[in-house]
């Protein structure tokens, strides 16, 4: 059992150097690779010093699950295998977690509803298990194309929830993921969330750090509750177990567990503008036309803004990173400028715009669309149609929008 | 290991709890024949619990700790139940999560220990009621099975959800009228012993708690068994004298009657070649060990 610090500078069995985090993110040289989604993440893992990794098959997570399955066989990974169902995986997860792994799972849409109840006992018992969801539909009849609905249902897990925009953000967050979600005062799981397909499936150039050079190992003696290993041999737990007591003690307990894992979120504010140069990333704040988005709808309004510039409409843009934490002090300075606000996204309810409504002041400047859902894709025609529509300037019309 | 690992610093012995001050003192970890023997006369690693008067879940829970081979190196998990009303108040390591999910939590936990433990024992116990086991996790019960997982699996059987007031289980009576079986269960009780067998256990047993030898022996198969080969499984009634209309004082009868020739819970093993194998092994060093202990202390 090695501690985090002392190992660095040695090497694990496959010939990598345990290298300080920060030195290994920042410092180290990078190497362009034209990568998928699904390789990227290999990739990060490869570096990850992982300790189990649990794998389902559900599209479209499945190549990358398999992918860290081959790691395993060239002996990057302690252990992995396939487990029964997602409900399953993720509870396999958590066992590892409580005997005290680094470990790692993939999912995607129907897996993460599946698995659900999982996660709110994953951030209890404050597990900070990394896991990756690719979104897709979940919607009947089936879809498995790109939809991401699924992270509203994860927003009030307790988890860390982050969203990435491009493979490199993967490639960067699953290791420095690891970096805020491990820290003592946070230790709380991980969704790292990206758009299924979109992000997986399509091929990138990708800055790589040194294959060579991995993560230091987790030290499960850094987290605030035990870890399950009889390593240290406890008296009995508590004296009454507070599920069967009905009592004010009893609630105070709870409710204060539950404030807690909430005051943790808030904790990792720090570390995570620390590790994420910010919470969210901006360009032209000053303008009075704003778009909002998270994950592969940044780049559709980053695209989005480049046409409108082509016809003298200047727009801003705001990329959040991180959902969980919310970044409301942020998201309201950057937007204080701001007349109109606008969310595209891919999912049909526009939980992010509400997000946005519940956070500055004004909210009615928020436009909350344009939506696609169900796998549509979003071209920023659409996005530059939905906001010359708005402020009344005249759009040309769409195919197929009936208008 | 041993008791090295529980130990007090002096500058902090008078403030700790009486409750650990006494399991350095007098518990049992590391005695390699420790066994249902020493309840009463050391400390035991159940401190209390707060299950109903005569409950023989107690009785199950008091010797199961007292024979488990290698607590100070031993994992339980457990479920929702009235097992995990006792759990808390045992000192051994154990974890409880969600409903059903034992077997899977067991699978992750079994690999993570083995992963940063290499070449030392960490055994993982799985201990849940009939609910849990059979019902709502059946799926992650067989599959930890086929996966040849490598812990123990204990079902307390008793024939119904307690916790919950005594509703209809799985491993309920054909004909028993009960809470959602309100004209009497309508199929038989599962069969889960043979279904473990054929599942790939490598040692089944069905049995009662009523003799604490008995608890002992088939716990220490399991576990070394577990430890060496592959899953064990062993189902054990503890009836719920509550909900079955017994008194306190009759719940060890309720048992005698259940095991009987013929009954439910007459005693039935089985023993895969390996693990029969290894059962002929752990008895001959057992017989040299006490061979050993008896010329020294003719010696002496």
């Amino acid at each position: 059992m090695a501690d985090t610090h002392s190992v660095i500078g040695t090497q694990n069995k496959k010939g990598q150097t345990f290298t300080d985090t920060w030195k290994m993110m920042h410092e180290a040289p990078r190497t362009p690779s034209f990568f998928t989604g699904s390789e990227v993440i290999k990739e990060a893992l490869r570096r990850a010093s992982c300790d189990v990794m649990i794998a389902y098959p559900i599209t479209p997570q499945s190549e990358a699950a398999a992918l860290i399955g081959e790691l395993f066989a060239e002996g990057y990974i302690g252990d992995y295998f396939r487990g029964e169902s997602e409900f399953a995986v993720m509870s396999q997860c958590a066992g590892a977690a409580f005997g005290g792994a680094r470990v790692f799972t993939t999912t995607a849409g129907p897996g993460t509803m599946r698995a659900m109840e999982n996660f709110p006992m994953w951030a209890g018992a404050r597990l900070p298990i990394q896991m990756i969801v690719t979104c897709r539909g979940i919607n009947s009849p089936l879809s498995i194309q790109p939809d991401t609905l699924e992270i509203a249902y994860l927003l009030n897990t307790g988890m860390l929830v982050w969203h990435a925009e491009t493979a490199q953000d993967f490639f960067d967050w699953i290791l420095k993921g690891y970096m805020v979600s491990e820290e003592p005062d946070v230790h709380l799981p991980l969704a790292l969330c990206c758009d299924g397909f979109f992000v997986t499936h399509t091929k990138d150039v990708v800055n790589l750090t040194p294959a060579d050079m991995c993560l230091p190992p987790y030290d499960p003696y850094r987290s605030p509750v035990p870890c399950m290993d009889m390593e240290c041999p406890p008296v009995r737990m508590m004296r009454d177990p507070f599920v069967m007591k009905s009592n004010y003690i009893s609630y105070a307990t709870h409710a204060s567990w539950q404030q807690e894992i909430w005051a943790a979120i808030e904790r990792s504010r720090k570390h995570s503008i620390h590790w994420l140069n910010g919470l969210i990333d901006t360009e032209d704040i000053d303008q009075e036309i704003m778009i909002v988005a998270s994950g592969t709808a940044v780049s559709q309004g980053r695209e989005a803004i480049r046409l409108l510039e082509d016809e003298g409409v200047r727009c801003g843009l705001i990329k959040i990173k991180t959902l969980r934490p919310w970044p409301e002090e942020e998201i309201r300075e950057a937007t204080k400028n701001a007349k109109h606000i606008f969310v595209p996204e891919f999912n049909v309810t526009g939980w992010l715009a509400k997000e946005i409504r519940a956070t500055i002041p004004n909210p009615h400047r928020v436009h909350a669309g344009p939506h696609v859902c169900g796998g549509m894709t979003m071209p920023p025609e659409i996005i530059v149609s939905e906001i010359k529509t708005t402020l009344g300037m005249k759009s040309f019309s769409l195919a197929g929008r009936g208008s | 290991m041993s008791k090295e690992r529980i130990k007090i610093s002096e500058d902090l012995y008078d403030i700790m709890p009486s409750d650990y001050q006494d399991l350095v003192k007098s518990a049992t970890y590391g005695k390699e024949d420790r066994g249902w023997k020493d309840i009463g006369s050391s400390k035991e690693l159940i401190e209390q619990h707060s299950l109903c008067a005569g409950c023989p879940e107690s009785m199950a829970f008091r010797y199961i700790l007292a024979s488990l081979p290698n607590p100070e190196d031993t994992v339980m998990v457990g479920s929702t139940g009235c097992t995990s009303l006792v759990f808390p108040m045992v000192a051994v390591h154990n974890i409880h999560s969600l409903f059903g999910n034992q077997n899977a939590i067991a699978s992750g936990l079994k690999r993570a220990l083995s992963v940063r433990f290499p070449g030392r024992v960490k055994d993982v116990v799985v201990l849940a009621g009939d609910g849990a086991t059979v019902d709502i996790g059946l799926d992650m019960t067989l599959q930890a099975w086929f996966r040849q997982e490598k812990f123990t699996t204990i079902c307390f059987d008793n024939e119904l959800y307690a916790n919950t007031g005594g509703q209809e289980s799985g491993l309920m009576q054909k004909g028993f009228v009960a809470k959602m079986a309100p004209v009497g269960k309508l199929f038989d009780k599962v069969r889960l012993p043979e279904i473990a067998r054929e599942s790939g256990c490598h040692y089944v047993v069905n049995c009662t708690v009523s003799k604490p030898s008995l608890v002992e022996k088939v716990i220490r198969n399991a576990v070394h068994i577990a430890r060496e080969i592959g899953p064990t499984y062993l189902q054990l009634y503890t009836p719920c004298i509550l909900e079955i209309g017994k008194n306190s004082m009759e719940g060890l009868q309720e048992m005698r009657d259940s095991e009987k020739p013929a009954e439910r819970f007459a005693y039935k093993e089985y023993v895969s070649e390996p693990a029969k194998q290894l059962l002929a092994e752990l008895a001959a060093k057992d017989k040299e060990r006490k061979a050993a202990a008896k010329q020294l202390a003719g010696q002496a």
